[in-house]
This record gives C-alpha cells, structure tokens and sequence, in this order.
C-alpha cells in the first residue's frame, strides 16, 4: 500500500442498516488519476464511494484522508478538500443558477464572511467552466436534464476541492450530454484535480478514465489502468456478459462489443469472433 | 465542445445574481442581501410599527397617538397611562413576539420537511400543547402557569414521539409529517375525551383556552416567554445558514460540510420550543405558522426560506388578526378563530392554486 495517497481505504466494511454489502475492502485512490468505478447493479460501488466521501460511516476499518481518519476532521474541514456529486440532490423552490451554485461556497463561509471575494471568483470560475454562465439568473427548475446537471456540477466546482468525487454524474442523460460532461470532467483531471466517478458504461469508463476498478459483490477484481485490466474475461468475470473487446476506433482505449444472440443480418459480427 | 468554451474566455464584471443583489464588506466582514428582501423587510417593519401604535390607540378608550406615545414617555399618568402599559401594551407586544415565534417555527418545519403546507400543527405539536393543557386544566385543575407548563410537556412530548416514530436512519421530511398526522389525530381524539368527561364549567374553560386568545397575555407572561423565544431564535440564527443547505438534499449538504442530524434536531427543538412557548401562554393560535413563511417568500420572490421576512410578517399578521377579533367585530373573539378563518382562506387558495397548476 503505498501511503502517499491521499484517500485512501484501509479494511472497510461498509453497508445498510444490517446488510453488509462490502466485508474488508481496501482501495487506494491514486493520487492525480481520473479513477473509475465500474461493476454491475447492486455490487457496492456507489456505496464504495460513499463511504470515501464520508456519506457512509464505515462499521469497520477507517477513510483515511491526508493521512488522518477522515471521521476524525470536523464536516467543514473535510468539505474544503473532498467535494461530491451526489447522485439525486433537491433545487430548493425558486432558486436561480448563480443562487445554486453560489452554495457550493458554504464550506468557505461564516456568519460574517458571508461573501468575499474569493467566493465570487469561485462561482465565476465554475460557472465558466461548466458552461452556465449564460444561464446565471435562469430558474433552475426552468432548465433542462442536461443544463440542470452542470449546474450541479458547477456548484460542487465552486467548492474548489482538490478532490472529486462524482456518484454516477452522467445517469439520465442523452449520449451528447454524457459526452459533454465526460469531456470536461477530463478538463478538470488535466487542471490537476483528482477525480473518482462511478460510471455505468464500460466504454466510457475506458475512454475517460486513468484507472479503473472493477467491483462485484462488493469485492475489488481487479484495478489498474484500462488499457491493461479491460479484457473479454474480465467483462465476462463481472458482467457475466459474453463480449468482444476491440481498441476505441478514435481513441484506441478499450471498448466493448456484447455479444448477445447473434441474429441473421449481422453476420459480420460472427467474423470478429 | 461548446459548453466548454468558457473555460479560457472567463467573463468578468459582477455576477449576474437575476435580482439585485448587494454585498457589503467592511474589513474581514462581509454582509451579503438582497435588495428585495430588505425593502419588503422594512415595508413589513414599518407596517407593523403602525399597526402597533393604532392598536394601543383603539379600544373602549380610544386614544391619540401623541397619548399613546406621552404615556411611553411617562409624562401621563392615571387612566391613560394605566391603559396604554398595563393593558394594551404587553398585548400589542406579546402578539408581535407570538407571531414572529410563530412565522419562524413554521418556516422551520417548511424548509425542514420541503413541504409549504408542514407547519407546527402538522407534527402533532398544538394537538400535544392541547392535550396537556387540558390535563391540567381538567385533571389537575391548575393555574395559568401549571397550564402554560403542561402546554409545553404536551408539545415536547408529541413532538418526541413523532421524532421518534419517524425516525429510520435519520429524520426524513415526509416520514415525519405523515407520522405527524397520525399523533395530531391520536392526541384530537385525547383532547376529545377529555372535555367530554369534565363538569361543564370546567369544559368552558378548556374550550376558551383551546380557541387561542392573546388576553391573558401580560408583563408576566411576555417577559418569561420573551427569554425562550430570544433564545430560540439565536440558535435559529445560527443554524440558518446550514438548514439552508439542507434544502439541497442530506446528501449535497453532506458533501457541503454539514451534519445534517445534529443540524435537524436542533432545529426541531427550536421550531417546537417557539410553538410551544406560544401556545403556553396563548392556546393553540393556527394558520399563522402555516401562511407567513409562504406569503414572505412570495414578496421577497427569495429562494427557499426567507427566515426574517417570514418572522415580520408573522408579528404583522397576528397583530392585525387581534386587532379585528378585538373592535371589527361585532363581539370581540379570540384572535385564535380569526387566524383560522384567514388562513382557511389561505388554506383554499394555495389549494386551488397547486390544482390549477396540475390538470
């Protein structure tokens, strides 16, 4: 284990109410990687990652954050250095773009230092680099799936944490939007964030992704980087999904063709196998 | 890809907030508000203010304004002085203090259950002040303070057993209103059964006490429930910033540095320490709890809970409710029945509005 990461998990064992979904796990998160959580339905990735950014209190083991159990720092603290995109939030009534996305500050914020400097900057920054700025003094309930969702982007941005966590960012929508946020969340990686994702589509998780981590039934199969860990058994191990795995035709990253019942017509696809 | 495009070219100028906005900043200090807000704030303010003054002026003894306020001064004395400080003033006062309480306790159930028609009643809170009250006043035949302190265990107690019942892996808004509903009823049918077994005389009385009145509201009275409303209200002051981010979901808020069950109850045992306050010493006053959170953030057009338009209108609200239970009736009322009657019209309007919105 090498103890320079800055999050790590050290022999968790995590899960809900009595039903325990992952005995002694240990995952590291590299540090500067664009990390991917992959696996199937109900094999404990989301809750992984929730356990990482302290929404779930490990029943044994410890989240080590900078070296320090993160239970151990006060909710502020951890706030100004691991942000979250959860995976449903509530816009409250009325609220507008620059209003929802201003309250990704209160991490930065007292009673008296209700709004400095640095957190107009901030909001700027996000909203820029989201592209919502246009939408500033728009109702968030006016806009769509898509704008809605970078909006809340934006508003964990402006919590300005070198750390991302991001619970299933792209769910519900269209494959231009999903594309269109996998782009920038690489933009966010490249600025030198680390970011950790739980993704639903293996090709994405590829593409996108610098390290991935395979999960099922709460256990890690395998992690490293997709070029190396992304092969048919694999896929076949954890999906229980027969596949070709060919190289991205832009990317040359990993990608994955099921196999499913070949029908007439499609002969073609007999040839790859 | 376009929505990226911003990344390099960042704009500049002030944010564009889609109202105004201002941002004060003094050294390490920095205020930020919202213009309108602010006005209809002290709109409200100077409103209640007036209405303040024409209900010491009004009565069996109308007085002027210069009366009102020689009687203050303490250059009248006798009747008018008698008048103005013994009777109305800590009336005027305890309706302004009641209804402010009462404005912030339901902003808090609002925001906390993100419901607009939660409101202290909803958790069973009136219905539990009710019951104790009539313990006393019925079983144990105490006082004005017996039955003051049996309002706030009656209160307490629903409040905790709502929490309780409603409780699985933390408080979620819905879960505690629909539990709410069930102890509202379970304690109505208490209440219920216990004026019907007490002697008449006595059955009166409890019902004079259930209909919510601000006549028995006195220098003693105001000053102690004064204490526990000033020191809810701190903490509410406090906590405002992180109940806001509640709104967003445990999850996001969370993720923004707050714990949101230590967050929740604190909040809760202030919402219900206003309520219970004022019902204590006024009975069960309704609807007050219910519209001002809603009518304030509608003037203000603020996202979310506006807590100090919501506070204002309330005073507002119960003040100008007194003064028509007291003179604009042909027979004076308690202000309890005339807060029903306005917020029953509330009530039908806000319904008729959602229905319309949803065909």
């Amino acid at each position: 284990m090498n103890d320079t990461s800055r999050l790590h998990a050290e022999d968790i064992t995590i899960g809900y109410d009595r039903r325990v979904i992952s005995r002694n796990l240990t995952v590291e998160i590299p540090d500067g990687a664009f990390t991917v959580i992959v696996g199937p339905n109900a094999c404990g990735k989301s809750t992984l990652l929730r356990a990482l950014s302290r929404l779930l209190t490990p029943a044994e083991g410890r989240v080590v954050l900078d070296g320090r159990a993160i239970s151990s720092y006060r909710a502020k603290e951890v706030a100004r250095v691991l942000g979250l995109l959860p995976q449903s939030s509530l816009a409250p009534d009325g609220i507008t773009v620059v209003d929802l996305v201003s309250r990704g500050r209160h991490p930065h914020q007292s009673m008296i230092r209700q709004w400095s400097p640095a957190d107009e900057d901030a909001v700027r920054t996000a909203m820029d680099a989201t592209g919502v700025g246009e939408l500033s003094g728009r109702m968030v309930d006016e806009l769509s799936g898509g704008q809605r969702q970078r909006v809340w982007v934006a508003m964990a941005l402006a919590q300005q944490t070198p750390l991302l966590l991001l619970d299933e960012p792209t769910t519900f929508l269209d494959i231009a939007h999903q594309i269109e946020l996998m782009e920038l969340f690489t933009d966010l990686h490249e600025q030198g964030r680390t970011i950790v994702a739980v993704l639903h589509d293996l090709n994405q998780a590829a593409r996108y992704g610098t390290h991935l981590i395979a999960m099922k039934d709460g256990s890690v199969v395998a992690q490293g980087a997709p070029a190396d860990i992304v092969t048919a058994e694999l896929v076949e191990e954890v999906f229980g999904l027969p596949c070709v795995v060919v190289p991205d035709p832009v990317t040359g990253t990993p990608s994955v063709a099921p196999i499913g019942r070949v029908r007439e017509g499609h002969r073609s696809a007999r040839g790859v196998r | 890809m376009s929505a990226i495009a911003g990344v390099d070219a960042a704009s500049t100028g002030p944010l564009d907030f889609g109202a105004s906005v201002r941002v004060v900043r003094i050294g390490g200090l920095s205020l930020r508000f919202r213009v309108r807000a602010l006005l209809v704030s002290i709109a409200l303010v100077v409103a209640a203010v007036g209405t303040a003054l024409a209900a010491l002026c009004l009565g069996e003894f109308v007085l002027t304004v210069p009366e009102v306020l020689s009687a203050f001064a303490g250059t009248q004395s006798g009747i008018v002085e008698t008048v103005v400080l013994e009777w109305r003033a800590p009336r005027v006062l305890g309706a302004l203090l009641f209804g402010a309480a009462l404005g912030v306790s339901g902003a808090i159930f609002q925001s906390l259950t993100r419901n607009p028609l939660a409101s202290p009643d909803i958790i069973g809170l009136s219905s539990g002040s009710y019951a104790g009250a009539l313990v006393v006043i019925i079983l144990i035949g105490g006082g004005t303070f017996m039955i003051a302190g049996g309002a706030i265990v009656g209160g307490l107690v629903a409040a905790g057993l709502g929490y309780v019942l409603a409780y699985r892996d933390g408080i979620q808004g819905f879960r505690l209103v629909v539990v709410g509903i069930a102890i509202s009823a379970m304690l109505g049918a208490l209440s219920t059964y216990l004026i019907l077994r007490a002697r008449l005389e006595i059955a009166m009385t409890a019902a004079v006490w259930g209909a919510g009145s601000l006549s028995r509201v006195g220098w003693t009275e105001l000053a102690l429930s004064a204490v526990v409303i000033a020191v809810a209200l701190a903490a509410v002051a406090v906590l405002a910033p992180a109940m806001r981010q509640l709104e967003l979901g445990d999850d996001a808020a969370r993720a923004l540095g707050i714990r949101p069950e230590p967050v929740r109850l604190s909040l809760v045992v202030a919402g219900v320490a206003l309520t219970a306050v004022v019902t204590a010493f006024a009975g069960p006053i309704t609807f007050i709890a219910l519209a001002a959170p809603q009518i304030a953030r509608r003037l203000t057009r603020s996202p979310g809970t506006a807590l100090v338009p919501a506070a204002l209108l309330g005073a507002l609200v119960l003040l100008l409710s007194d003064i028509v239970a007291q003179h604009l009736l042909p027979q004076p009322l308690p202000v309890g029945i005339v807060t029903i009657v306005v917020g029953g019209a509330y009530l039908t309007w806000l319904l008729v509005r959602e229905a319309r919105r949803r065909p």
